[in-house]
């Protein structure tokens, strides 16, 4: 017996040009430039800010912005809003990647062995999916923190588990297209076991839309984590993260102080534009 | 039709049954004492022992849940910790506020959305089109509070039209502007994903062999478009309408708690923060029966419009 060879572009190849469309899609280098700014805020907050977050002024309590060398003003306790913006990226930048990193992983698990096995398995997870699917995210996680410890590691979970189904269901519908396919049946004739098939035949082949799923999931979970801030769950009261802040701050804009909950709000608003640029891009590039 | 409208209600059921599940499971199962909870880290453990047992918190999962599932089929949801009244006392009034918020929300967005599609779809690719399509998309991903805030910043305070927040308990009139705000912010990121799919359909029903049939038998550009292209392009907008549902009801919980808007969202919010379980059980689970419901209207419809759908299995 000899092997047919078949020929294709190398791997290499393969992804040169992927890396280069990417870098060719104006949309992509966008986002990752805002990210990159994001992450930097976090990893090394006091190179961008001016201000230490916490420190109250009460001689100083709203500054208009421009003024006083607070670029962004300050707050109803005279702390320094662009600085307190800076450190709010923290929070939402570690906990809503860990829970998307969570979520995707299980999903794929899920989703990779619903396709595959099918059957009883596929119809019942199928069935309790779509159950989970009729309510908003954001309602469950709430009704499982309230009895539970509202801590980081609790809100990564929940949103990890909550987006799992979602997850799967993409997955699953990438597994039923290729499990049909010659190098699936190859495998399965030389007798390997079903998850030498799943894992180490199937996964690598639906790679692309696991990625664009976890970029567009990584959106929602800045967006759900954000409005859980909002109504008080998941950070502590006075700290930087931006829902927290924009509840607190929310009051003043009744006095036409705006920029204590709007610098925020558009901080946050720049972050989860940005990662569905990027999931733009991805989604176009690897969909051709 | 009848049949798959028979098929469709009884998945409905299933699903109603599940949902029940999940919200119990989610609210009972995980540790962490309620009894504790009400009673505060300084209360003897004798003591929450007997609220736990009073509530009826003590027994098997399955029972409990029988239990509570049975009292809710009769539309017996409990008592609340907090108010120490029936849940019932608070969760109509509640359901129909959020009724009006999500029927204003969608009595702006769908005309809105559907336009905003159709005009991008016949300015394909010039600048409105990719105006209309990124605003859409922004607005879509960003947080509802992050448009809040700039529409109470610009009609509330500045202007001065409408008020920042409150349920208008008053005057229609009242009501009406009080709604206007939210309404608002929940259409916006509505906005993005029926434009996107409403021009979809408009550029495919515009290209379709039907409508050059229909212009070229002399059909004027009118009735093309309302007989012909928009009908079609109706079909899938429908769709992600009721895909987009959860999302409008999850969304009820910050706007509403923006805006002091007195619906499900913000006696949900209260009810977390108050770890007032029966309360939040109940108006989690209503909301999931209200998208639901939601979804299976926009199924039926997309069945009703879509003959494909409705004739299945008449032949």
């Amino acid at each position: 017996m000899t092997a047919v060879e078949i020929q294709t572009p190398g791997a290499k190849a393969v992804r040169r040009e992927f890396w280069s469309q990417l870098l060719r899609s104006k949309t992509f280098i966008v986002g990752m430039a805002i990210l990159a700014f994001w992450v930097l805020c976090v990893v090394f907050p006091d190179l961008v800010a001016t201000h230490d977050p916490t420190a109250q002024d009460p001689l100083a309590k709203w500054v208009r912005p421009f003024n006083d060398g607070h670029l962004f003003g300050t707050d109803r306790f005279g702390r320094d809003v662009f600085s307190r913006a800076i450190y709010g990226a923290r929070e939402i930048l570690i906990v809503a990647p860990a829970a998307t990193v969570l979520g995707t992983g299980l999903g794929v698990i899920l989703g990779l062995t619903m396709g595959y096995l099918g059957g009883i398995v596929d119809d019942v997870v199928s069935r309790l999916i779509e159950a989970l699917i009729s309510l908003p995210v954001i309602l469950v996680a709430l009704l499982a923190l309230t009895s539970l410890s509202a801590g980081r590691l609790t809100i990564i979970g929940v949103i990890g588990f909550l987006f799992a189904p979602l997850v799967a269901r993409t997955v699953r519908a990438a597994v039923l297209e290729e499990r049909n396919l010659e190098y699936v049946r190859a495998a399965e004739l030389r007798s390997e076991n079903a998850f030498y098939v799943m894992f180490i035949e199937i996964l690598p082949n639906v790679f692309g839309p696991i990625i664009v799923e976890f970029t567009v999931r990584l959106g929602y979970a800045v967006f759900t984590m954000a409005g859980l801030a909002f109504i008080g769950f998941g950070s502590q009261p006075g700290s930087p993260d931006w829902g927290r802040t924009i509840f607190d701050e929310r009051i003043s804009l009744l006095s036409d102080v705006w920029w204590p909950s709007l610098v925020p709000a558009l901080a946050l608003a720049s972050l989860v534009v940005a990662i569905n640029l990027v999931a733009d891009a991805l989604e176009g590039v690897i969909d051709r | 039709m009848t049949r798959y409208l028979i098929r469709r209600l009884g998945l409905a059921v299933i699903t109603l049954v599940l949902l029940s599940m999940v919200v119990f499971l989610v609210a009972s199962v995980l540790p962490g004492s309620v009894g504790r909870a009400i009673l505060g880290p300084f209360a003897e453990q004798q003591s929450v022992d007997n609220l736990n047992e009073e509530l009826g918190l003590n027994g098997p999962v399955h029972i409990r849940y029988l239990r509570w599932a049975g009292d809710a089929f009769r539309g017996d949801f409990g008592e609340s910790y907090k108010f120490r009244a029936p849940v019932m006392d608070f969760l109509p009034g509640a359901f129909v506020a959020s009724l009006k918020l999500a029927l204003a929300t969608l009595v702006i967005v769908i005309p809105l959305g559907i336009i905003g599609g159709a005009i991008a779809a016949f300015r394909k690719g010039r600048p409105t089109d990719r105006i209309i399509t990124i605003v859409g998309l922004t607005l879509a991903v960003t947080p509802e509070f992050v448009v809040g805030i700039v529409l109470i910043l610009v009609f509330a305070v500045r202007l001065k039209w409408l008020p920042p927040g409150g349920s208008g308990d008053g005057t229609i009139g009242e009501q009406l502007k009080a709604i206007v705000l939210p309404a608002l912010t929940l259409s916006a990121i509505l906005f993005g994903y029926i434009a996107r799919m409403a021009r979809a359909g408009t550029i495919n029903a515009l290209a379709a062999d039907y409508t050059r049939t229909a212009t070229l038998k002399g059909l004027t550009w009118l009735q093309v478009m309302r007989r012909h292209v928009l009908r079609n392009a109706m079909l899938p907008t429908i769709a992600v309408i009721a895909s987009q549902m959860s999302y409008l009801l999850g969304g009820l919980l910050v706007t509403e708690t923006m805006f002091n808007y007195k619906g499900l969202g913000l006696l949900i919010a209260k009810a977390a923060e108050d770890r007032d379980v029966p309360m939040l059980m109940a108006s989690v689970f209503v909301v999931g029966v209200f998208s639901m419901i939601m979804t299976l209207l926009a199924d039926l419809l997309t069945a009703w419009l879509n003959p494909r759908v409705r004739l299945e299995g008449a032949e």
